[in-house]
């Protein structure tokens, strides 16, 4: 088959992100450039996000007979584009590091770049590996200390195994149907020639393997320890970056290969409901009792990945728009709350509950902040994060799965309990040390440029949601 | 008129933090322009109009498209059940004001709070979009949080988070109930799905009834423990007099005199004309829990000694007439609701600036002391005594507020109860009778009570005690005077509401007629 060169044009982001790879590694041998290692990585993300971004919507095509080429990837590019400038800049105002810090980091935006597009088995599995291996690295780029070397170690273990899992659920798969690329094993499946119960393993397989990534019950128990041990902006961008990574693929997946209504099928979106409700409830209950707040926050984004699997559960339009909606918001709100807990941590040398203490009287702005993010991720409006589970609740009720939703909303009151823990202790104690705690320009404006678009996706968020909208209309085949 | 509030924050957050004067005078301003708006409004109402489930007969309407894509629009306005409630925020937000001055800690922090609130307070009860009103409701709960839990007593963190999760609670389970509704309602022009609530209770009209008495009876019990949280109702009643006492004078005021309304107001607004036949079905329990208010919470009352907490505890009592009344249907009955609703307003909050006052001179305010207080030889005995004769002005507005309270003939209160009573008795006579003695014990506590506190002999430490001053009777001289003003001549008000809530009747019984269910029903 051949390829016209043409579609290379189509990679333009992608090729930013190669040519800047090679730069970053470059400039990494050149000991006066190093220190523009950090700004260098935001211009080749910004070039790379802005790329995609005039591309958008464009039209749907498979190039190079494995890649989807449409508004879905391309929205995905955008994101994680977005997501990595932002874990940059965090890291910037955070700590000196190498430039390979940096290289890691676009590196692993051009695996998650090169993931959302993925449609073949095999390129599915390369892209997930070109995340996941940067981040092993990232998890341990404190390489004096114990615990960031421990978070590495886990993740590496953890990692190695959801692998080999979807590695052999994608061999199963390729056994069955012959083919690795997505539309043949879709028809494939339509024609119901394969018994329906090694589909549904070799499916159940590939989905754990992702489910580890996006951090879902009971694939999580990598999760808490890797947050805790990793640097906070790479915490932060774990949690954001990687995951939303982790549903691009799930999505791609569950809505090529996993149609609703497909009879030889299993009932995917019951398997959905399960493991959202045990992820939500699990993350937010566990949540409760932690003391340290990175772990606490951990917790919180295996509750919110819970949230997102809701979208999966009501496997409507509706509901995979909800969780497109609810990625962009989320991105918003979980960078500020760690960035803030990254502020803390820095002048009091630990994340502990305690050292928040009185921080409303020390510092009001980054507490305000603060408050702000967090009661955007109970979900109160008029903030963002409460347009995001309205859009998720209403694609439930949409499809009648009324018990799901109450399970849900349950969930917020309960998470409510714990987030506005952080609070009381922010405002509602004295502080321990009645010293003010000083923040540079460049943080405060960072938390500004996040809490800016959490407050206006409270109140004007038509356009999100429509882009939201036409990204996901145009993923079918 | 309802953003003005947060105009007012803006500016606020500009204002240096040590600035005081500076401060409290912006809220001041600010608060005093939406009083302003509201007389004016209040002013040029009129009550011939009946509003409720048809866009024509609001007044003061915005209406615009906010989401067009979700067919959510920014759509307010106000009718006969709205406009006694707009007013009455307005007047207590401004006299609140007054009523902190004496706030030292975090000042800026606090009129900030305030007049978020006073924004989220107004919303709720001008919205008319589903949507809208969800978002105003959830808005009053983060000041509010803040209010109690930065500016309250000794035990603040506890009541602030109490407060919160049981209002969360009850507000997400309105948030499905939303949608649900939302999915089963049609824009008659456009077809589309809508959260406008007209359009919702007159789903029968586009033929998207919701089907399903069980499902009908889940939304009501859905929306009415959201709402009845708020009243509260007994058994959802226990975060009140925690939060009443733990939070600030002005707060508890607020609380009071306008939060616990928006339960009521919410019930007529949502559940009775939007499912009106589930509403009829469990009148009884509405009727019957009223009566559980209203003897449950006198009873409680009597047993207190933190004169606050029986503050507290006798509005439970007094919000169960508010639910006898309502759950009639007569005229008399609805209209002594609204009108209770608006009189508890006034009398409560006089009450609670009362304690307020009584609290900053002696820093306590038992009745009598408890048996675990720390001072040993104090133990059980009284709290105060004799007040009167040391401060007679003070004695005069308190004996006034309680014998509001008590439903005095003269006092606005009187008229209210008396209505609930008549319009409740043809439909529950059983439960009325027995809420007749609730007034009974109501008059017990208020006098001994009284008895306590201002007869008898002034111990020695309390002959020190200064008399209330102006800015405190500033507060309280407007609230005595509508009280006593609608004790008399309660036309004002009545008339005001009268038409809009004999034609929310009238909606009910033709919604509950459509859909078979004849008459109240009672099941035993």
């Amino acid at each position: 088959m051949p390829f016209p060169l043409s579609h290379l044009l189509h990679f333009t982001p992608e090729l930013i992100l190669i040519v800047g790879f090679v730069v970053l590694m470059i400039v990494d041998l050149i000991r006066p450039l190093r220190r523009a290692a950090g700004i260098l990585a935001l211009v080749i993300l910004a070039a790379a996000g802005v790329v995609a971004m005039f591309g958008w919507p464009g039209t749907s095509q498979t190039i190079f007979a494995t890649y989807s080429h449409d508004p879905f990837a391309l929205f995905f590019k955008v994101f994680f584009c977005l997501a990595t400038i932002v874990a940059v800049l965090f890291s910037l105002a955070s700590f000196k590091t190498d430039a390979e810090y940096y290289l890691l980091l676009v590196g692993s935006a051009l695996g998650m770049s090169l993931l959302s597009g993925a449609h073949d088995l095999i390129l599915l599995f390369l892209t997930i590996e070109m995340v996941s291996i940067p981040s092993y690295i990232l998890a341990g780029v404190y390489r004096g200390q114990r615990s960031s070397g421990e978070a590495a170690l886990k993740y590496v273990l953890y990692g190695a195994v959801s692998t080999g899992v979807m590695l052999f659920g994608m061999s199963l798969l390729y056994g069955l149907t012959g083919s690795t690329d997505f539309d043949l094993i879709r028809n494939h499946f339509l024609q119901g020639s394969s018994s329906p119960i090694t589909l549904f393993l070799a499916m159940l397989l590939i989905l754990a393997g992702i489910g580890y990534k996006v951090a879902m019950v009971p694939f999580h128990f990598w999760c808490p320890d890797v947050y805790e041990g990793a640097p906070t902006p790479i915490t932060a961008f774990f949690s954001v970056a990687p995951k939303a990574a982790g549903f691009a693929a799930l999505l791609r997946l569950t809505v090529t290969l996993l149609p609703r209504g497909w009879e030889a099928g299993w009932d995917w979106p019951m398997l959905f409901t399960l493991a959202s409700a045990a992820t939500m409830t699990l993350g937010n209950l566990a949540a409760i009792a932690q003391q340290n707040l990175k772990r606490l926050l951990a917790y919180s984004s295996i509750a919110h990945a819970g949230y997102l699997l809701m979208g999966f559960a009501a496997a409507s339009d509706l509901g995979f728009q909800a969780v497109l909606f609810y990625l962009i918001v989320y991105l918003f709100m979980n960078y500020g709350a760690f960035f803030v807990v990254d502020i803390v941590s820095r002048k009091e040398g630990s994340e502990l509950l305690r050292d928040f203490r009185g921080l409303g009287y020390r510092a009001p702005y980054v507490a305000a902040a603060f408050s702000i993010f967090l009661f955007s991720l109970v979900g109160l409006p008029p903030l963002a994060g409460f347009i995001g589970k309205f859009y998720l609740f209403g694609a439930l009720i949409d499809q009648g799965m009324v018990p799901l939703a109450v399970i849900g909303v349950l969930n917020s009151v309960v998470s409510l309990w714990y987030y506005v823990k952080i609070i009381r202790e922010m405002f509602l104690r004295d502080p321990l040390k009645p010293v003010p705690l000083l923040t540079g320009v460049g943080a405060k404006v960072l938390l500004l440029a996040l809490m800016i678009p959490i407050f206006v996706m409270g109140v004007y968020w038509s356009p999100i949601i429509a882009v939201a909208g036409e990204a996901f209309q145009l993923v079918l085949p | 008129m309802t953003f003005l509030p947060v105009v007012g924050l803006v500016v606020l957050l500009f204002i240096p933090r040590d600035r005081l004067n500076a401060i409290r005078w912006t809220a001041v301003f600010f608060t005093g322009l939406v009083l302003i708006i509201a007389v004016v409004t209040w002013a040029r109402f009129d009550p011939s109009q009946t509003g409720i489930n048809d866009e024509r007969g609001f007044q003061f309407i915005d209406h615009v498209s906010w989401i067009p894509a979700f067919n959510i629009e920014y759509f307010v306005g106000v009718d006969g059940l709205s406009m006694p409630m707009v007013g009455l925020t307005a007047l207590l937000a401004f006299l609140c004001i007054f009523a902190s001055w004496g706030i030292a800690k975090a000042v800026k922090g606090y009129f900030c709070m305030f007049l978020l609130l006073e924004t989220g307070m107004m919303g709720t009860f001008v919205a008319l979009d589903f949507f809208l009103f969800y978002v105003f409701w959830e808005i009053m709960l983060l000041p509010m949080y803040f209010l109690i839990g930065v500016w309250g007593g000794p035990r603040r963190e506890y009541a602030a988070i109490k407060f919160f999760l049981y209002t969360l609670f009850g507000s997400v389970l309105m948030l499905l109930v939303m949608l649900a509704l939302y999915l089963n309602t049609r824009d008659p022009v456009t077809g589309g799905h809508t959260f406008n609530m007209l359009h919702m209770m007159n789903q029968s009209l586009q033929g998207d009834w919701i089907k399903g008495d069980t499902l009908r009876a889940l939304m009501f019990f859905a929306l009415f423990v959201c709402f009845a949280i708020k009243i509260p109702m007994v058994p959802f009643h226990t975060w009140l007099p925690d939060a009443h006492v733990e939070a600030p004078t002005a707060i508890s005021v607020i609380l009071a005199g306008i939060l616990l309304k928006m339960g009521t107001y919410a019930i007529l607004r949502i559940n009775y004309p939007m499912l009106p036949d589930t509403t009829m079905q469990f009148a009884w329990f509405i009727a019957f829990m009223g009566m559980v208010n209203i003897v449950y919470g006198a009873f409680c009352a009597m047993a207190q000694t933190d004169l606050k907490r029986l503050v507290a505890y006798s509005s439970i009592s007094h919000m169960g007439f508010v639910m006898l009344g309502m759950s009639s249907f007569t005229p008399a009955g609805i209209n002594g609701a609204v009108f209770q609703m608006f009189n508890h307003g006034t009398i409560t909050a006089m009450l609670f600036l009362l304690v307020g006052v009584i609290y900053d001179r002696a820093h306590h305010r038992y009745i009598v002391y408890p048996k675990d207080y720390p001072e040993v030889e104090l133990r059980g005995k009284l709290g105060f005594g004799g007040l009167a004769n040391q401060m007679p002005i003070y004695g005069g507005v308190f004996s006034l507020a309680f014998f509001a309270a008590m439903g005095l003939p003269g006092l606005s209160g009187f008229i209210s109860e008396a209505l609930c009573f008549v319009g409740a008795f043809p439909t529950w006579q059983a439960f009325t009778i027995i809420s007749v003695f609730g007034i009974v014990v109501t008059a017990g506590y208020i006098l001994w009570a009284i008895q306590r506190l201002f007869l008898g002999t002034l111990p020695e430490r309390w002959k020190t005690l200064p008399e209330i001053n102006g800015r405190e009777l500033f507060t309280l001289i407007p609230l005595g005077a509508i009280v006593i003003l609608l004790g008399v001549y309660p036309s004002p008000v009545l008339s005001m509401m009268n038409d809009t809530l004999n034609y929310l009747n009238s909606v009910v019984e033709a919604g509950a007629h459509a859909a078979g269910v004849m008459s109240v029903w009672l099941p035993f």
